[in-house]
């Protein structure tokens, strides 16, 4: 389990890096933390010409508090973010999800835009940025661009980027004040990737009725899927609605089916996980207002 | 921009354990195989070389990481320090005795990468719950034990750190 | 015996709970694994190309690309390698022919078709990129079911079948039992194909020596070194010319390093022909696919019971899958538990058809538990079935039927000689430690408010110590009486002690983790009365220099009751020659010597006290001051065999266990009906594990084993698909229990020493991989009110057993 041969650069400057990527194009492929591909590597499911390793670009590695978003830079380790308050506080759903990306270990070099760039639809990370709508800033020699989740992932492991283009920041949205969240996911063990996970965002008006509903489903269609829910809004969040959205949450994704889990028992699992996730929000959320 | 080609050799110069070293590898060359074929650090153990066992954890820059997911070159001008950074024979660290008390390794082959992870994690976390702990080992895959014993050994070493320290 | 007042007694060690003194090296990483050595110089790289193809006919292989990229030295494949040595022989009567590489045809995914041997690694991994190979693919035959229909494809055509073995057995009057019968209970069970997966893979390092045509081959091997036997006559030289080396230590095994066999002829090979010395390390994805596995199985039982539960007779019916080959010591897999087929139970008639297919899966041989799993898993479901049938508590099923204490020792009716145990004592220990009624009260209140709860029970012998004999029973008793009988299972040491009187033991056991050296420290300073520190205990085994036997290694838990014996007998040896010199030197007779404290003390006299090491300086220094007829040095070895262990008779019956432990398991778990996850709120196991040498060490081979048996139960299985293509083919798919998948495990002893061997010990270390997959299968039964339970029980399976 050795690597095929391949080139090595390591760019000092984002420019530099960008250049690169326009030379070789689809020969070249960017390697920040490498936890995901480096195992291909060592495999040979990936043989690419040459890496270009954006670990040395240090302005990638910071994050800030932008425009009502966190900005994340491409090199920020999974870790980091787990380790900052400031950051966890600003997307609380950062502090559900993370914990459940692989492991300490590996979150130590993983990054969170390698992770949306890696684009597996059963990762942690994709699903959390399609359900706060996040976006990433994408650049390339040719200039930049800003890509909103719904866009950036196309299928299995495929994104919407250009050969050329590297994404260089992920924006997280802040949470705004009554906005609560929740994560939840089957996997086999601690730390795998999910048979099936789910993430929603709500809100709640003065009587308890909904008033921003987004949910996601991670791990059931070939990318993370945004489920419809604006009927819900105004809405209690009853049993019976909680219900219906379970239902419509199983029947609108299109789950893989493999030795680990059939396509049957993921839609299961989608109904139930969001079942249960929905009720322990609405539970928490009722708890808090008395 | 550095650059080095598929089939040259790069001079890779680094903190080892503590040491200055300078060995040369290719791009390609995992930075599991440089440390235990260029350095000479067998107390790096590969397990599974896709990154899930753990064995062949070593900390870079302070943080513990899988080797066989890093190329060699990736640690040029950094700090990387194996098992060897612990104790010795005859004076073992307290996390390293723990293990030996409870018996928390068996054939010893996932232990170096083990007490890699454990003795970073203790750095951070002063007083964990053995929910924490659970979670740091269960990045690390041993075969021997069935785990309690390493539990036990990491959590006796955070208390007897603790009384060290008070 | 009133024992003199001036009498000095060594310290105790045996049964103390000392900490390893393996430990300080691995700690600091300076274990000496086998891919940290570097034994000879201009060592080149082997990498293995594999089969992509379950079965398909080798059309041609062209190597030529890949002998013109620099660093590569060569490329050997299967048709030189059948033309340069032999096929290794099985104790089966068919012709399967096994070679360590494919001949002609490749027979399951991962199977070696060709070796490069190269400057490095990664050079090696390149050129199996440029090596064309032309495939004729043909029929895969994966599943058993298949393997028995007439018209599956044969995988071996000269065997002509897929079924390569089949045998039955008669003990006591089982068609009169089932005339007698008031119920007849018969269920059939599927158990699956699963490893221990050590976390060092296999490693090799070979160097044929051209000027005296010898094999010298390092490897993580585990034994049993009567396969040293096979492999000479496999690579076509005399035993005295194959030397094979383990290193120091070994990472792990639970029985998959013995069938690295293979690869140690296939990587000698290779260095015959690349003329180079050649280190062949296997990684995560050969392992895999290439290593090895126990047989997934094929049950069908008829129980023969009356209405209050008592079992007359068993009709047992066995299909045992060994993936592609039959590769020694398969059948074993079969047959480890013949003996010991009615399990806990005084089950007076039994009666066993057994089968082995060939199929187009990774070929299968030791593992952790080895056919113990297999085995209990129908037996202990069946009980459980039977009491449900009747509508009788399950733990009056079984203590109906559990051998009585006032029986030991047990002869089974298949030959077992169950030694010592309390059976029903442990099953009551078990039931105080689970706190049994509370449990049941658990279970219910959770029933009530709609959960999914169940308690799952199994009763398990544990064997240990096999006989070198009872694979022969595989063989009809007409082919079996033309050969030599095969008895026994005997281990060899040697304690030499030097000028200085530095103490080093010798073992030829090959641990992998076990605590041998430790163990071996605790029995030589107990008989020598010496401190512990002092003793070296090479572990290290060179079958050059070393003692061994045929039966040598560490496999079927075999140090505890036997290998520690041999190492009492060779302390016993040399205490004896040190008290005869100091008797001599003292002017008393023997007897009147003790050895304690470093020292020879007269009895009565302590002031006449000789240190060891000079006696040890003496026999060395001075051998003409020596008792007449006392040869001079300190270098004694004791070879020793359980006696109890004889050949297999005329009726089939055979004894293949030294001793057997016994383990009783109870649990209590959670089913989530709609997710399909398993939550185990209380897990209790009582072992026997007769005298306890070590009780640290104890609890670690414990604890171990439970983690492999948890495994077993809940997640690990090598799946393949209907192409026979492995699904489960990287860690990411095959699945290994971590820390967060460990339940609680409450531990109990109810210890009976065996009568059968001089330490009274027992092995413990598989007892747990036997029992657990059973117990939670009979907990989830019993929590989903269904009998059809196959393993594992991942959520996907549990779900779609709430689906039935």
């Amino acid at each position: 389990m050795k690597p095929a041969r391949f080139d090595y650069y390591l760019p000092s400057t984002l420019e530099e890096a960008l250049a690169k990527l326009s030379e070789l194009g689809s020969e070249g492929k960017v390697l920040a933390g490498g936890q995901s591909l480096v195992p291909m590597l060592n495999m040979r499911i990936a043989q690419p010409a040459a890496l270009i390793d954006i670990n040395g670009l240090v302005e990638l590695d910071a994050v800030a508090c932008e425009n009502g978003a966190l900005r994340v830079g491409a090199t920020v380790r999974q870790s980091t973010l787990e380790r900052s308050d400031a950051a966890l506080g600003q997307v609380p759903l950062l502090a559900q999800a993370l914990p459940l990306i692989g492991h300490w270990q590996t979150r130590n070099r993983g990054t969170l835009c390698g992770s949306l760039a890696h684009a597996d639809p059963s990762a942690e990370l994709p699903l959390l940025l399609a359900v706060l709508d996040g976006s990433v800033e994408v650049h390339s020699s040719r200039g930049a661009r800003t890509i909103a989740a719904r866009d950036l992932f196309v299928s299995f492991f495929t994104t919407s980027l250009e050969a050329d283009e590297l994404i260089v920041a992920a924006y997280v949205p802040v949470a705004p004040a009554r906005r609560c969240y929740a994560f939840d996911e089957v996997a086999q063990r601690h730390g795998d990737f999910a048979l099936v996970s789910v993430a929603c965002a709500a809100e709640f008006d003065e009587q308890g009725a909904l008033a921003y509903l987004t949910l996601a489903l991670g791990g059931a269609s070939e990318v993370p899927l945004v489920v419809e829910t604006a009927d819900a809004l105004g809405r209690h969040a009853d049993r019976e609605l909680i219900a219906a959205l379970a239902e419509r949450a199983s029947v609108a994704c299109d789950p893989p089916s493999d030795h680990h889990a059939s396509a049957a028992f993921r839609r299961q699992l989608v109904r139930t996980l969001t079942g249960r996730m929905l009720t322990a929000l609405l539970r928490r959320e009722e708890a808090a207002a008395t | 921009m550095i650059s080095h080609k598929a089939g040259e050799h790069a001079a890779i110069a680094l903190t080892l354990d503590g040491a200055p070293v300078v060995e040369q590898a290719p791009p390609r060359m995992l930075l599991s195989d440089f440390l235990r074929q260029a350095c000479g650090k067998t107390e790096v153990h590969v397990g599974c070389e896709h990154g899930v066992c753990g064995a062949c954890t070593v900390r870079v820059d302070g943080r513990p990481v899988r080797s066989c997911l890093m190329f060699a070159v990736q640690v040029a001008g950094h700090r990387v320090e194996t098992v060897a950074s612990l104790g010795t024979r005859d004076d073992l660290s307290m996390l390293q005795r723990q293990f030996h008390e409870h018996h928390a390794l068996q054939c010893g082959f996932c232990t170096p990468g083990i007490l890699s992870s454990a003795q970073a994690f203790l750095e951070e976390h002063t007083d964990p719950t053995e929910r924490e702990v659970v979670e740091m080992l269960s990045g690390h895959l041993c075969r021997c034990t069935g785990y309690r014993a390493i539990i036990d050994a990491v959590l006796a070493c955070a208390r007897e750190r603790r009384e060290g320290i008070s | 015996m009133i024992e003199s007042p001036a009498r000095t007694r060594p310290r105790r060690w045996i049964g103390e709970a000392v900490p390893r003194k393996e430990d300080p090296a691995l700690l600091t990483g300076a274990g000496r694994f086998i891919d940290d050595l570097d034994p000879f110089p201009n060592t080149h790289h082997a990498a293995i190309l594999r089969s992509p193809h379950a079965h398909a006919r080798i059309l041609s292989i062209d190597s030529t690309r890949a002998l013109v990229l620099e660093g590569v030295k060569a490329v050997l494949t299967g048709a030189r390698v059948a033309e340069i040595s032999q096929p290794f022989h099985a104790g089966i009567t068919e012709p399967v022919h096994f070679y360590p590489i494919a001949v002609e045809k490749v027979r399951y995914v991962g199977e070696p078709v060709a070796v490069v041997v190269a400057k490095d690694r990664y050079i090696a991994e390149d050129a199996l990129e440029l090596i064309d190979v032309e495939y004729e693919r043909l029929e895969p035959v994966v599943e058993i079911d298949r393997a028995l229909a007439d018209d599956s494809l044969p995988l071996h055509e000269n065997v002509g079948s897929n079924v390569v073995h089949e045998r039955s057995f008669t003990y006591g009057e089982v068609d009169a039992a089932f005339a007698a019968a008031e119920e007849i209970v018969e269920a059939t069970f599927r158990f699956p194909k699963y490893a221990s997966t050590p976390i060092e893979t296999y490693g090799v390092i070979a160097q044929y020596q051209r000027g005296t045509d010898t094999y010298a081959i390092h490897a993580n091997f585990q034994g049993p070194f009567v396969l040293h036997t096979l492999l000479a006559s496999a690579l076509r030289v005399p035993g005295n010319r194959l030397r094979i080396l383990v290193p120091p230590d070994i990472g792990g095994s639970f029985g998959i390093k013995a069938l690295l066999y293979p690869y140690m002829g296939l990587i000698a090979l290779a260095s015959k022909e690349s003329g180079v010395p050649v280190k062949w390390i296997e990684d995560r994805l050969e392992h895999l696919c290439a290593s090895s596995s126990l047989t997934d199985r094929l049950t069908n039982v008829q129980a023969a019971v009356l209405r209050d539960g008592t079992i007359l007779a068993l009709r047992l019916d066995h299909v045992d899958n060994v993936g592609a080959y039959v590769r020694a010591p398969e059948p074993a897999c079969l047959y480890r538990m013949h003996g010991t087929s009615t399990g806990a139970y005084r089950i007076p008639a039994l009666a066993i058809h057994n089968r082995l297919v060939t199929t187009n899966k990774l070929p299968t041989g030791l593992n952790r538990g080895y056919g113990g799993q297999e085995h209990y898993f129908a037996l202990e479901r069946t009980m459980a079935i039977v009491a449900k049938r009747l509508h009788l508590d399950r733990l009056d099923v079984v203590r109906r039927n559990l051998v009585r204490a006032d029986e030991f020792p047990y002869h089974a009716p298949a030959g077992s000689v169950l030694d010592s145990g309390d059976y029903h004592t442990a099953l009551d220990e078990a039931l105080r430690l689970a706190g049994y009624q509370e449990l049941l009260a658990t279970r219910d209140r959770a029933r009530a408010r709609g959960r999914s709860a169940g308690i799952g029970l199994a009763c398990v012998v544990e064997p240990s110590g096999s006989s070198m004999g009872y694979i022969t029973i595989a063989l009809p008793l007409e082919q079996r009486k033309r050969s030599l009988p095969k008895s026994g299972a005997a281990e060899a040491v040697t304690i030499a002690l030097d000028p200085s009187g530095a103490i080093t033991v010798r073992l030829g056991t090959a641990p992998q983790g076990q605590g041998h050296q430790t163990v071996t420290a605790q029995i030589v300073a107990e008989e020598l009365g010496v401190a512990l520190e002092s003793i070296e205990v090479v572990a290290e085994v060179d079958t050059q220099t070393s003692p061994w036997t045929i039966a040598s290694g560490t496999y079927s838990s075999r140090f505890a009751p036997i290998a520690a014996v041999a190492v009492q007998q060779a302390a016993r040896k040399v205490a004896m020659k040190l008290r005869t010199i100091a008797a001599q030197e003292c002017n008393v007779p023997v007897d009147d010597i003790d050895l304690a404290e470093g020292l020879a003390i007269p009895r009565g006299d302590r002031s006449k006290a000789i240190p060891i090491k000079r006696l040890a300086g003496l026999a060395h220094w001075n051998p003409l001051a020596l008792p007449s007829g006392m040869e001079p040095g300190v270098y004694e070895t004791a070879y020793y065999s359980v006696p109890i262990l004889e050949a297999p008779d005329d009726q089939d019956r055979v004894n293949s266990s030294a001793v057997y432990g016994f383990v009783v398991d109870i649990c209590l778990l959670d089913v989530d009906r709609e997710t399909g996850k398993i939550e185990i709120q209380r897990y209790v196991s009582v072992h026997d594990t007769g005298r306890m040498l070590n009780p640290l060490l104890a609890e670690g081979q414990i604890r171990g084993g439970f983690a492999h048996g948890l495994g077993g139960a809940l997640m690990e299985e090598m799946v393949y698909d209907e192409n026979g293509a492995l699904l489960s083919g990287t860690f990411v798919d095959y699945l290994c229990p971590t820390a967060a998948e460990i339940p609680p495990l409450v531990i109990g002893h109810v210890d009976t020493p065996s009568p059968f061997t001089p330490l009274g010990a027992k092995g413990i270390g598989e007892g747990n991989s036997m029992s657990v997959p059973v117990t939670i299968a009979n907990a989830v039964a019993d929590a989903l009110g269904v009998d059809d339970i196959t393993l594992p029980l991942t959520p996907r399976r549990v779900w779609e057993l709430t689906q039935r």
